[in-house]
């Protein structure tokens, strides 16, 4: 038996399309200085995927804990929470043909309400929340749905100008089902000024795409008296149909 | 105006942060009790098929420096080439090996080590057999979007000869930046991410 997808449907096994790079950051965006030293330079290597991209591991739901998609109480002592602006973040993972990816693993991590990471590598002077880790996951649903609760990230201050400043941001990492799909991006929210002022943001060329990394309010979801919601949908590489490939048999 | 294609695009990569480890390696980093264990630091048990071999992994920046805050994830086949994956259809992968690991970059030597085994060989699309490899991911601060490339082994020359993928490197010169050298039953590969010796990354 092959391995399970975690979902019910017949697995997938084209070829994924050709990704749009000028729709990417480039590798090396000067005002970004850490991309000065860690970007190549020579042109990538093309060429259609092998199984080698094409396939990629399962997660089961089953190696989630209760508390994974609950960044508010996931590192907090028994009845406490961590402190901040309560929000939930939902959407849907994605391919770029609009349909939803089942059973993709996401993980999230962030800064507490007040811009702290807790890293050792972060000495910003805000304080930690004893209450707050800062990480959490979830694997999308059937219809390629995910949602968390956590605190609001705060913006912070980042050495690489003399004065720039993160947006209120969550990195998302995710999963598709092929290797070739895996993603890192952030998570911005709607009407942050410091969106547009950010170094990293503005590695990426094109408004339009940054825009697609902007969550939006929802207060339908919005659960009264309690938390806020924003709505934030990942994309990942779509597939062609392995209908019409000329494959060897077995292969 | 004809119809619409209906398509959605990509969402654009942004880097994975010097933070990286809170969010996929948090014991690693000292976030305890969130999670039992860090997802991919065991790859082998008891049962799991074929040679046992370590890989010793470093990032080097433009100035030959390692990298202290980067991520690195592995795929690969198991010891008879099959994908632990619903995309492989030939049949079933080892159940004691999914064949992904990850690991982050130590915070003072900048080495990662995976515990592993070997792999079988893979079809490339065309049918033939590619050489024996892993497929390499890479994400640190300074990284805008993730990068993939591939580890060969050094002592497999005869069917890296006739692999596929890096058959198709125009300059010769710069295959070996994707051979691991074999030391022991350890394979030590460096990833250079500028200059002379560049690692060849991938678009695929």
């Amino acid at each position: 038996m092959p391995a399970k997808s975690g979902s019910n449907r017949r697995p997938e096994t084209g070829a994924f399309f050709q990704r749009d790079r000028t729709w990417h950051p480039p590798a090396l965006t000067p005002n970004y200085k850490t991309s000065v030293l860690r970007s190549p330079q020579k042109a990538p290597l093309s060429f259609d995927n092998t199984l080698s991209e094409i396939a990629g591991p399962v997660f089961g739901h089953a190696m989630l804990g209760e508390l994974d998609a609950d960044l508010i109480h996931n590192f907090a002592r028994p009845g406490e929470s961590a402190i901040g602006e309560r929000i939930i973040v939902y959407g849907r993972v994605l391919d770029e043909r609009g349909v939803g990816v089942p059973g993709a693993l996401l993980e999230f991590w962030q800064a507490n309400a007040g811009g702290r990471y807790r890293h050792k590598k972060d000495g910003y002077l805000a304080p930690l929340d004893p209450n707050f880790g800062g990480c959490g996951r979830a694997i999308s649903g059937e219809d390629g749905g995910y949602a968390f609760r956590t605190v609001k990230p705060g913006p912070y201050p980042w050495p690489n100008g003399p004065n720039d400043w993160r947006p209120s941001h969550i990195h998302f990492s995710v999963f598709g089902h092929g290797f070739a799909q895996r993603l890192i991006t952030q998570m911005y929210f709607e009407g942050d000024p410091l969106i547009w002022q950010c170094p990293i943001v503005r590695g990426i060329p094109d408004k339009a795409a940054i825009e697609t990394l902007i969550a939006t309010l929802d207060m339908q979801v919005t659960i009264p008296f309690d938390a806020r919601a924003y709505k934030f949908d990942v994309v990942l590489r779509g597939r062609r149909s392995s209908l019409f490939e000329n494959r060897l048999e077995g292969n | 105006m004809a119809q619409s294609l209906g398509r959605l695009r990509e969402s654009p990569s942004q880097t994975a942060g010097p933070y990286v480890h809170i969010g996929l390696t948090p014991n690693f980093c000292g976030i305890g009790g969130v999670y039992p264990t860090d997802l991919g630091t065991t790859m082998v048990n008891d049962k799991t098929k074929g040679e046992r071999i370590g890989l010793s992994i470093r990032v080097l920046d433009g100035t030959g420096t390692p990298l202290k805050d980067a991520l690195i994830e592995i795929w690969q086949a198991d010891a008879d080439g099959l994908y632990n994956s619903p995309a492989e259809l030939r049949g079933a992968a080892d159940p004691n090996f999914l064949g992904w690991g990850r690991c982050p970059t130590d915070m003072d030597t900048g080495l990662c080590t995976f515990e592993t085994i070997k792999p079988g060989r893979v079809p490339s699309s065309d049918g033939r057999l590619m050489a024996p490899h892993i497929t390499l991911w890479i994400v640190a601060r300074g990284i805008n979007l993730g990068l993939h490339t591939r580890l060969y082994f050094s002592d497999e020359e005869k069917a890296n000869a006739g692999d596929a993928i890096l058959a198709r490197i125009e300059h010769r010169v710069r295959v070996p930046t994707l051979i691991a050298e074999r030391q022991g039953d350890t394979y030590v590969f460096d990833i250079h991410l500028q200059g002379e010796k560049e690692t060849v990354f991938f678009d695929s």
